[in-house]
């Protein structure tokens, strides 16, 4: 077997994807921090390093088991999994095609740099993602996943989801 | 350090640090996770469900790493750090502990989180204010949180605070809305308000463990944040036309383990599981 490289490990995990938006990959989303390998063949030894979200998020036990999986059916005996807490994940790291793919579903991705918060009472500006129309309403800023909030288009008057902005 | 104290061993201190945060995180999550369908609308039930899921998950982190402080402890130690049952029964075998154990299987007299945690949720007033005070508090600890020597509660101050800011903003906009509403809903906020002030001073009192970590640059130094605090409800306060409460005796104990009736009755509910099928998993 040839020497294992990171690149390849990669590769591998962009089959990967999260359980509650399955249209992107871990590799969009930006929660794998880092890739190490040690030894070759039979004896690799891969350590993937992955960032939960938020906190609570209920997708790392499955995200952990696919990536285990997606490394085990390439015949990767040792797989080790660490939960890395800081630098904390920020959206800022979803990737553009990433933000492509999350339109493209129907969801509207996010649209600003986190570092950049609101003020107290401010409010976000989102595009609806199927007429592109910026006359949206916020509904809740807390949806069915902790990293979405609801919103309706006043313009097409259909409901959407919005990858908060975190 | 005082080989008499409650804290004789090297690094008990960070651990009744540590686990005073999990248990916070985990009683206020308990109880926000008591309105799961029972919100006033879908869209406030999945806002207080979200926010529950965001502490225990930070509970979650916290445990894990006090149960890794707990694990390195000399073994004649560890029988000194609880007294519940359940728990020195694991610990009396030699096996080490986990996140579970430590959530599930001490009473409430090892529970070190703040009385106003565990009031119960009586109205929306009452979750409300209760959530507005906490995060508040959260918002200014966790930002002095994350400069701590401890990377691990560094690390978890610097995932914590993302959260609790848009915490913070939630239930500062309905102390707004229910203060600034209409005339039953100002009473309400008003009343709630008013019976829970006495529970906000304990956040900011500092015990032995408190002078303890501060000194040792892993800690925050409480008084310090207060007036930060006390800008930051006064000024969501003002803008709710809700009257601050006049300076008052502040109720406090909780994290030397005295608690309310009501802790009681949290853990009935959260450890019966555990208590009645020890070991089970699901």
């Amino acid at each position: 077997m040839a020497a294992l490289d990171k690149e390849q490990v990669y590769e591998w995990l962009s089959s990967v994807t999260d359980p509650e938006v399955p249209a992107l990959t871990i590799l969009d989303l930006g929660i794998v921090r880092n890739v190490t390998i040690k030894g070759t063949g039979n004896e690799a030894e891969v350590t993937v390093s992955i960032t939960p979200t938020y906190s609570g998020c209920p997708a790392m036990d499955v995200i952990s088991i696919g990536v285990r999986m997606a490394l085990m059916s390439r015949s990767i005996r040792k797989v080790n999994i660490e939960l890395q807490l800081s630098p904390a994940w920020t959206t800022d790291w979803m990737t553009d095609e990433g933000k492509q793919k999350l339109k493209a579903y129907g969801i509207a991705p996010p649209h600003r740099k986190a570092f950049q918060p609101l003020g107290l009472f401010e409010e976000d500006n989102v595009t609806c993602p199927r007429c592109g129309s910026e006359e949206t309403e916020l509904v809740s800023q807390f949806g069915p996943t902790s990293c979405k909030a609801l919103y309706k288009c006043l313009s097409c008057k259909e409901p959407f989801e919005h990858f908060k902005c975190h | 350090m005082d080989p008499n104290s409650q804290f004789p061993i090297p690094n008990s201190r960070q651990l009744d640090y540590t686990l005073r945060l999990a248990d916070g995180a985990l009683i206020l999550g308990h109880r926000l996770g008591e309105w799961c369908g029972h919100g006033p609308i879908l869209e406030q039930d999945i806002a207080l469900t979200n926010t529950a899921l965001d502490h225990l998950g930070r509970a979650r982190s916290l445990y894990q790493y006090a149960a890794e402080q707990f694990n390195q402890m000399p073994a004649d130690a560890k029988k000194n750090v609880f007294t519940s049952v359940s728990i020195q029964n694991i610990i009396n075998t030699g096996a080490s502990l986990d996140e579970d154990d430590l959530a599930y299987l001490r009473d409430g007299w090892d529970f070190r989180n703040e009385l106003l945690l565990e009031q119960p949720n009586i109205d929306w007033a009452y979750t409300v204010a209760r959530a507005f005070f906490y995060d508040a508090f959260n918002y200014f600890f966790f930002s002095a949180l994350e400069k701590s020597k401890d990377e691990s509660l560094a690390a978890i101050a610097e995932k914590s605070l993302k959260e609790v800011t848009y915490h913070l903003r939630w239930s500062s906009e309905w102390v707004v809305r229910l203060g600034d509403g209409t005339d039953e809903s100002h009473a309400r906020m008003q009343q709630a308000v008013n019976e829970l002030w006495m529970y906000t001073g304990e956040l900011f009192a500092m015990n032995d463990t408190d002078t303890a970590m501060v000194s040792e640059g892993i800690g925050v130094d409480l008084p310090a944040i207060k007036p930060l605090w006390t800008a930051r409800i006064r000024a969501v306060l003002d803008e709710a036309t809700i009257n601050i409460p006049a300076e008052a005796w502040m109720q406090k104990g909780g994290r030397e383990g005295r608690h309310s009736e009501h802790l009681g009755y949290i853990l009935a509910e959260l450890q019966f599981m555990q208590r009645a099928y020890p070991g089970m998993e699901w």
